[in-house]
């Protein structure tokens, strides 16, 4: 196990430095002298110029650019906004919470919803609810997001004033952040009116944020319970007189979750891209909406420290999964 | 295989000579009465986005000062002569949304036309010379496959500045790991077979072997792929037109002209639903026909 997590750590190291690699071209890239952009003037005074290059390492090769970039991430420092002179390591801190919560709750949502769903509709095979199911979820895959969350803000929203438009909770509360999840500060404060507000606030972007998920992970169930159901072993299980129950949930269930759980962890990049959009519609404070705002500012350092630490936290969420994945399936240690 | 009874084959082949490779695809694929309703859906599309300036009633483009946000004809206040109603400020819905099939068509076609191209060249080099530019080539496609597919477009989007064709140039460069994947897979598994052995013996060179022996024994996953890439590349260009890094108005793209439409979502639904349904019908149907072309090129998932 040490080994395989050894190997897997060493695979992760170099697409890491390719993606510091990515953003620092980036920079780069960009049109525009960087410098001028950094100090927000233009016609710029040229010894202030030529003092600024000097003091940001710009008169310096590029390798040895490259050099200082990577030293001053190990140190912590993604660089500063340009709009709000906060450092891009402080706004990603206070905002990433808002998408965990989204994206944690997107999931279970997904889950909830797909995996019984996926089971009855391979046990059921050729049923009506099997052809619904993959009808849904096929529809579900193809769902443009960013119009579904308007839809369902047409009706939820606009017709029945179910939940409310836009935001993460009404503006009455202000609840001191511990956690920086809302649903779990809210109960720890002990408001019960904050709580209620936080979770109509979540419903419909965790509908929004789970749909291609509940889809990806209803056909993916389905097609790993029926290839298992076709095993041998499941043949002996209700042969040797077991309760049907117990042989789907127990004996089937446990080895068609295994590529399941891989297909949860590659969600996460997913997530990340529902995010995007769905924080767009529905103007929750978090990371994903936070980056469409840098864009549309020209704030480029939040562009590329965003980028960077999505891009970590994506990895490492893959790693673990892997790691995971190693520990459940013993098989996969062995074949790499 | 299964404990479920197989139903008897509807086909019973013929016991002299086995149908065509063509004919016995089609027979496979006709079963399929979902990748079926795609593959007409698509046709209409196709039509349609040929055929957009005479089908149209209206121009994408022209505005109508005295029509702001009509309602659809079956709605108090709509009228025949604009079917599906009126935007913001009085282009017909109905005639932008033909055109907007056109502009979705092609960019889901080129966008997977580039990547298909480049991606295979990719893997093929890949495959065949293995050793440091394998390595180099697979460890550029694992970055761009770290990175959250929209984020990375985004971030092309940034360098390139936003607009339609940068757009999907984006997105071409978010798919080209899935195709390079593929075809490296393909070649590495087709190179020991004996009748690449036998072209090599035969002299066939590297260039020869690479397009002309191993790629079109690879094919039939590549077309799958590239069938669900269309879809994919549909809904990425809409969402960046969405987010105002795509087409830019007043194309109608369907993505930008949701955009466009937010705003009157309290006022006018049809505005908002419309262009959606658009989009969603349109990847619904490549994804359909995507699901269907893999069960009937692959023996190996035909149940």
């Amino acid at each position: 196990m040490l080994r395989f997590a050894l190997t897997r750590l060493s695979l992760v190291v170099p697409t890491f430095i390719g993606i510091t690699l990515l953003v620092f071209v980036l920079i780069r890239l960009i049109p525009g002298d960087p410098i001028e952009t950094m100090a927000g003037e233009r016609g710029i005074d040229p010894a202030r110029l030529a003092q600024l290059r000097k003091d940001y390492g710009f008169d310096q090769p590029v390798l040895v650019q490259y050099g200082f970039y990577l030293s001053r991430l190990v140190h912590g420092d993604f660089g500063r906004s340009i709009v709000t002179h906060e450092p891009v390591i402080a706004e990603f801190q206070s905002l990433f919470p808002a998408t965990v919560e989204l994206s944690i709750c997107a999931i279970l949502f997904a889950l909830c919803i797909g995996l019984p769903a996926g089971i009855i509709a391979a046990v059921r095979r050729n049923s009506i609810f099997d052809h619904g199911v993959m009808g849904i979820s096929l529809t579900g895959y193809s769902m443009p997001i960013f119009w579904w969350g308007l839809l369902l803000i047409l009706l939820f929203s606009v017709q029945l004033g179910w939940t409310p438009v836009s935001g993460r909770i009404a503006v009455q509360y202000f609840i001191e952040p511990v956690t920086g999840f809302l649903l779990v500060d809210t109960l720890l404060a002990g408001d019960v009116g904050a709580f209620r507000s936080a979770l109509s606030h979540l419903v419909l972007p965790t509908i929004v944020l789970g749909t291609v998920p509940l889809a990806v992970i209803a056909r993916m169930t389905r097609s790993a319970m029926l290839e298992v159901l076709g095993e041998d072993y499941i043949r002996t299980a209700r042969a040797k007189g077991l309760p049907r129950f117990r042989v789907i949930a127990i004996h089937a269930l446990r080895n068609a979750l295994i590529p399941v759980v891989t297909v949860i962890g590659l969600q996460v990049g997913v997530l990340f891209t529902g995010a995007i959009l769905t924080e767009t519609i529905f103007s929750w404070p978090g990371v994903g909406k936070w980056l469409i705002e840098g864009i549309n500012r020209r704030d480029y350092p939040v562009l590329q420290g965003g980028t960077l630490m999505i891009g970590a936290v994506v990895m490492t969420v893959n790693l673990l999964v892997d790691l995971a994945y190693g520990l459940i399936n013993p098989r996969i240690r062995y074949t790499r | 295989m299964t404990a479920h009874p197989l139903p008897t084959p509807a086909v019973t082949a013929p016991a002299a000579a086995p149908p065509s490779p063509v004919l016995e695809f089609w027979l496979d694929f006709r079963k399929n009465s979902g990748a079926v309703a795609g593959l007409v859906l698509i046709t209409v599309l196709i039509l349609l986005a040929l055929s957009a300036h005479l089908v149209a009633p209206h121009s994408p483009v022209l505005t109508n000062d005295t029509a702001f946000l009509r309602p659809p004809f079956w709605q108090q206040g709509g009228s025949l002569t604009y079917p599906l109603g009126t935007d913001a400020i009085g282009r017909d819905i109905l005639s932008r949304l033909i055109h907007g099939a056109r502009l979705s068509l092609l960019i889901g076609i080129a966008v997977v036309s580039l990547s298909v191209i480049a991606g295979t060249i990719l893997g093929l080099v890949a495959g065949f010379f293995r050793g440091v530019t394998e390595v180099a080539i697979m460890r550029l496609m694992d970055i761009t496959l770290t990175l959250p597919s929209l984020l990375l477009a985004i971030v092309i989007v940034a360098i390139l500045g936003p607009g339609l064709m940068n757009a999907m140039l984006a997105v071409a460069i978010v798919l080209l790991p899935h195709y390079v994947r593929i075809a490296r897979a393909a070649v590495i598994s087709e190179v020991s077979k004996d009748y690449v052995t036998a072209a090599k013996v035969a002299g066939a060179g590297r260039l020869r072997l690479m397009f002309k022996e191993v790629l079109p024994n690879c094919a039939a996953p590549l077309i799958v792929q590239a069938t669900l890439g269309i879809s994919t590349a549909i809904l990425d260009a809409a969402a960046l037109g969405f987010l105002g890094l795509g087409a830019q108005p007043p194309s109608p793209e369907w993505g930008t002209m949701l955009a466009d439409a937010r705003e009157f979502v309290l006022r006018a639904w049809w505005v908002v639903t419309l262009p959606g349904l658009a989009i969603l019908l349109t990847v619904l149907a490549f994804n359909l026909l995507g699901d269907g072309l893999r069960d009937a090129l692959d023996p190996k998932l035909k149940r």
